[in-house]
């Protein structure tokens, strides 16, 4: 069975949890970087961007995260998403640059202004209900990235390789889907290894 | 079509905060150490709970001066306190952009009788709670998060674990029990049956439940998630110790790896005198914070 970790220094660890478990997968919980070895793909959950970067210095997390995500899937959701991405506005580092795209944080603004949408996502599929919570989006994507979703013309999902992301939270629903998604590439990243 | 104010964001948004630490700041500069000690969110106020208690007399609402430079300070969530039933104080907080309003027993309440009906508002609330009809009932008027009421300001502990350990053993009798013994535990409780019911269907809260009230050390944080807490409050203890930098470092640390004790050694390792504190039996009803609202 594929084994799938989601990395819990902080935020919505176990709705990913469960959601990978309903997507047919083994999901175990990432607090240390010894923990990456026996996994097949990672997914980085919604939270506090800022607060996940600390800790993820703290326990020299960077590189063993960089290293882990040059032949395995990675899928990051909100924060995660902030994570992955090369550039943010606004900013001048930004943390794993796996993703060749520019964010945004709280592009939407406050949470007062955090909201649902319904979404069409590129091979997912249709009336998926997206929770934006403080949500990022994407600015820019550079060429090799695939833009799998838009909300009013804001990139809110994307691809890359084995990378994917969302502004939103999957999570938050009883929608599988695009966890579904992920295990397939988590599958199909490790017969290519295999 | 695009939904705001809904259960799930407004849920959602604490359901983001898990495993974090929010602390309390008077001004922006505060709210940008908590911000680089790898705080999840700030509550802005005008003093701290040990200082309201210190200075006595009727605690309102932070001044908006305070409150808007503190979000204008950082890019992680701002939460603000609003009087118990305080319904003005409650629609400027949010017609300011807070992202979580706080129906506090910190401040004196403005209705002794009434909460405020949160399920009214865009904006999400936490609200306090010492036992499972508490929570249940503040749960049922709309509140997104709940937390310990604790003993706010004091540096005890004791009345936050007593409250989470109340809370979690009442869930766990009402998950045991059979649905026709249910009614008579939300009378008992004075807990409303809808809500109980969910929680006997899920087996837990259908809100994150966080400590609050008396958190002092990197330990304490760590007790209260062991006890089951989802993340930690944090108001007097940080900018009250002699290094606050790395007491919020610490206790934020202590909070994500809440079992690993030789780390909790490490961290708790030249912090300075944490507060004093004060001992529960010395306060009288009326000073008790814990008391107000029901």
């Amino acid at each position: 069975m594929l084994k799938i970790g989601v990395l819990a220094l902080q935020g919505a660890v176990r709705e990913h949890v469960a959601a990978i478990e309903a997507s047919g997968a083994e999901a175990v919980t990432v607090k240390r970087v010894d923990e990456l070895a026996d996994i097949d793909g990672l997914v980085m959950p919604g939270g506090e961007s800022t607060a996940m970067r600390r800790l993820i210095d703290k326990y020299h997390f960077l590189e063993p995260l960089k290293k882990f995500a040059q032949n395995k899937p990675v899928f990051g959701t909100c924060a995660g998403l902030i994570l992955m991405a090369k550039r943010i506005q606004g900013q001048d580092t930004a943390h794993l640059e796996l993703i060749d795209m520019t964010v945004e944080r709280n592009a939407f603004g406050r949470q007062v202004d955090s909201f649902e949408a319904e979404l069409m996502i590129h091979g997912v599929g249709e009336d998926y209900t997206g929770v934006f919570i403080r949500a990022p989006f994407i600015v820019e994507v550079g060429p090799e990235v695939e833009i799998l979703s838009k909300h009013n013309d804001r990139i809110v999902a994307a691809k890359q390789g084995h990378f994917l992301c969302a502004a939103f939270h999957p999570e938050l629903t009883d929608d599988y889907r695009l966890h579904q998604y992920f295990v397939k590439m988590v599958q199909t990243a490790k017969e290519v290894v295999a | 079509m695009l939904k705001t104010g809904t259960e799930r964001v407004k849920r959602g948004m604490a359901e983001m905060q898990k495993g974090g630490v929010i602390m309390d700041v008077v001004n922006a500069e505060q709210a940008r150490i908590a911000e680089a000690a790898g705080a999840v969110a700030v509550m802005a106020l005008e003093r701290v709970p040990s200082d309201i208690r210190a200075a006595g007399g009727v605690a309102r609402m932070a001044d908006p001066t305070i409150t808007e430079e503190v979000l204008n300070a950082v890019s992680i969530p701002v939460m603000a306190k609003a009087r118990i039933g305080h319904i003005v104080e409650a629609r400027v907080l949010e017609a300011m952009g807070v992202d979580y309003i706080d129906e506090s027993e910190v401040l004196t309440p403005a209705d002794e009788v009434f909460h405020l009906l949160k399920s009214d508002y865009t904006v999400p609330f936490v609200c306090g709670a010492r036992d499972l009809g508490e929570a249940s009932r503040r749960i049922a008027e709309g509140a997104s998060m709940l937390r310990t009421k604790g003993e706010p300001g004091t540096g005890n502990i004791v009345e936050a674990v007593r409250h989470m350990r109340m809370i979690q053993g009442q869930i766990r009798k009402v998950v045991a029990m059979s649905e026709d013994e249910l009614m008579t535990e939300a009378k008992n409780l004075g807990a409303p049956f809808e809500v109980l019911l969910q929680i006997k269907k899920a087996g837990k809260l259908p809100v994150v439940n966080f400590a609050a009230g008396g958190i002092a050390t990197p330990a304490d944080a760590a007790l209260m998630m062991e006890l089951g807490a989802d993340g930690v409050f944090v108001g007097s203890g940080i900018f009250k110790s002699e290094n606050p930098e790395k007491f919020a470092r610490a206790i934020v640390e202590a909070t994500t790896h809440y079992q690993d004790y030789k780390l909790i050694a490490e961290l708790s390792k030249g912090l300075g005198t944490a507060m004093k504190g004060i001992d529960i039996s010395t306060l009288a009803h009326g000073e008790r914070m814990q008391e107000r609202g029901w």
